[in-house]
């Protein structure tokens, strides 16, 4: 993951709330066994008219004209802005591989899906919570403007001559800006664990 | 003074990372074969080994056909993506030396099923896995939830997982239901109230004496569905239905079961404990729910209509867009609607209990004219092997069902079970996102008790 510290480019709105990881990304991709490639399905059942599979080469689907992310200059987001509760219902990140994968870097929402939020920070993307007020200004800018500027190091969105400040935690948003491997992180610390685990079994020790 | 949640978090966390992250040890590792490759090949990429094997049980579920029969040969599934996948699970539990429980054990069927009913689930476990119905988990006083695939790699390379402290919400759910309201009623019935968002942030409590009265089974459909509110983690405390439900699926010796016990017996919140927040809900006055729109929220009493669209309110585009898609008018009336297919299971509602009341709707009765197809999957083959025993197989068959292997089927469709564009499809599933079922399918979550009406009257009976 490379480092990186703003995000700037195409925003689009997609105004409604509780938009779930299944329209994120359909059952069918999740067959997939890589990490990788999912950007073509991203919203597969609002993109396209056809169903869902797998083996059928995009190229070959029937797009749906009417759908935002296929109208330019939008089929270039780099961020998404809608409403509340983005993300919720199943724990999939291919969701997150498939935003990721599209290009998209950012979702601004009045609130998130809690395992989809988590997700988010492991991949690069960044979820922005923001209130009612804040997320209205956000959307009227975008509707007359279509781009949108954001600083992950003074954590707020660039409009006009305002800034709209954002909070996020301040690890959490390091993982993005690094792209540090927590794997790796966790494991530095490994004689914590061990200890836990040895202090553990005595205590319970029907858990072996 | 501590919440059952407070306690759970209290007893697993290894570090304080600051900055409100903790490393919190993993107990128990639920894997199955859609959210797992990706994690297994992230840890062989740094070459590591899964931190504690004893941890971890893999099933394959989600992609695994339901009409196979026994001695099922890998090679005879017939999506080619499917079969790679259930492939690949076995060759990584066989490659890192995990237990599995394959397409052909008798024990295989949903993870969420097979957990509990295998005495894999205990109280005071911290239980995580790639699917976010593990909130199940919790109605044994456990701290279970879902996790993405990063966290799976996470968990299997580390034993523990980075994450930061929920808030504590109880959900008092009082009274005596009605003969016709299940606990599938109750929690839709909640998430409805609360709405999807309403438990985000939290862990959830289900308390009171309404939950005090239930079985194991219809705990785990509450806790099953604490995610359809927001809250990744459902909880009910230990109690001696609970104590009862373990006792012929523990196996450990005298004196290591009573020092069990007697640490079980210490998980609920205590009595003045502090909650972010409280509710109350009086399920006396709960009518049997079906939903009618594309996210659980959307659901009302079975008597009511289509809510009306209001131009000035703030949920006007989403609920034009999803009556638009499940092919509703305003104002009309829930009762009005044909049904043509039933899909009855799930990790929400395929367990013998739920099994026994489809059957003693359905008993000597036909499924209507207007039901195409009428699935019966049982959560896993114990349950399917309780079910033949006690004839329920037979009832189901002569009704007009048709009676299948375990698996996750129809509530998502990954594998042959799905809805055609169109379909309208009463189900004990647990999301009506749309395609959730299959590409343009309508679904209306209802109780498996409800389920069975639909079938007979091919709509929601009137009265």
């Amino acid at each position: 993951m490379s480092e990186f510290k703003n995000i700037s480019g195409v925003a689009c709105i997609l105004d409604i709330d509780n938009i779930d990881t299944d329209q994120i990304i359909p059952t069918e991709y999740l067959k997939s066994i890589k990490k990788f490639g999912f950007g073509e399905f991203l919203f597969d059942g609002w993109r396209y008219h056809d169903i869902a599979n797998i083996n059928t080469p995009t190229s070959s689907r029937s797009l749906n004209q009417d759908f935002i992310l296929n109208q330019a200059p939008f089929n270039e987001s780099k961020i998404i802005i809608t409403g509340k509760n983005f993300g919720c219902g199943s724990s999939r990140e291919h969701a997150v591989w498939a935003l990721r994968d599209f290009g998209i870097e950012t979702v601004i929402a009045e609130s998130f899906g809690d395992i989809f939020y988590n997700n988010c920070f492991k991949n690069g993307v960044l979820p922005i919570a923001l209130n009612q007020d804040k997320l209205l200004m956000v959307k009227d800018h975008v509707s007359n403007e279509s781009k949108l500027h954001i600083s992950l190091v003074d954590k707020n969105i660039v409009i006009k001559n305002e800034r709209i400040a954002f909070e996020v935690d301040s690890g959490m948003l390091d993982m993005i800006i690094t792209g540090q491997d927590e794997v790796d992180i966790t494991l530095s610390i490994s004689d914590k664990i061990k200890s836990y685990e040895s202090n553990r079994l005595k205590h319970k020790p029907w858990l072996n | 003074m501590k919440t059952l949640y407070d306690k759970l978090w209290d007893d697993h966390v290894v570090e304080d990372l600051g900055s409100g992250d903790h490393l919190v040890y993993i107990d128990r590792h639920f894997l199955h074969e859609v959210t797992s490759p990706q994690a297994f090949d992230g840890i062989s990429k740094k070459n590591l080994k899964p931190w504690r094997l004893a941890a971890n049980i893999a099933i394959p579920d989600h992609n695994v056909p339901t009409a196979r029969g026994q001695n099922f040969e890998l090679e005879s599934i017939e999506d080619e993506v499917s079969k790679i996948q259930i492939i690949e699970l076995d060759r990584n539990c066989n490659k890192f030396d995990i237990p599995q429980f394959d397409i052909n054990s008798e024990k295989q069927g949903i993870v969420h099923v097979v957990g509990p009913e295998n005495g894999f689930t205990l109280p005071g476990m911290t239980i995580v896995c790639g699917d976010s119905h593990t909130s199940t988990h919790g109605a044994f006083a456990a701290l279970s939830m879902g996790i993405g695939t990063s966290e799976v790699e996470h968990v299997l390379a580390t034993q523990c997982l980075r994450i930061k402290k929920l808030k504590n919400f109880r959900i008092n759910l009082l009274g005596c239901p009605r003969d016709d309201v299940t606990s599938k009623d109750v929690i839709l019935y909640v998430i409805r109230s609360i709405g999807t968002d309403g438990g985000t942030g939290h862990a959830i409590e289900f308390s009171g004496d309404y939950i005090s009265s239930l079985s194991m089974e219809s705990r785990m459909t509450i806790c099953n569905m604490s995610i359809e509110a927001g809250a990744k983690v459902g909880l009910i405390a230990f109690d001696k239905i609970t104590e009862s439900y373990l006792s012929d699926k523990v196996q450990l010796d005298k004196s290591e079961y009573d020092k069990a016990l007697e640490y079980w017996k210490s998980l609920s919140s205590d009595s003045n404990a502090k909650f972010d927040k409280e509710i109350e809900i009086d399920v006396s006055k709960i009518k049997p729910q079906v939903s009618w729109g594309t996210s659980p929220e959307m659901t009302s009493d079975y008597d009511s209509c289509v809510p009306e669209l209001d131009q000035n309110s703030d949920k006007y585009s989403t609920y034009k867009k999803a009556i638009e898609y499940m092919g509703l008018k305003e104002r009309e009336k829930l009762s009005d609607l044909t049904f043509n297919k039933v899909f009855v299971g799930s990790c929400t509602n395929s367990r013998i209990e739920d099994l026994r009341l489809v059957a003693a709707e359905i008993k000597d009765k036909r499924i209507s004219e207007s039901i195409e197809e009428a699935l019966i999957v049982p959560g896993s083959g114990q349950v399917k092997l309780q079910a033949e025993k006690e004839g329920l197989d037979k009832i189901f068959i002569e009704a007009g069902f048709s009676w299948r292997d375990p698996g996750c089927s129809m509530c998502l469709g990954m594998n042959e079970d799905k809805l055609s564009p169109g379909d309208r499809c009463a189900s004990t599933s647990n999301r009506n996102f749309e395609g959730r079922q299959g590409h343009m399918g309508r679904t209306h979550l209802v109780s498996p008790m409800m389920a069975a009406r639909i079938a007979i009257h091919g709509g929601i009976p009137h009265e």
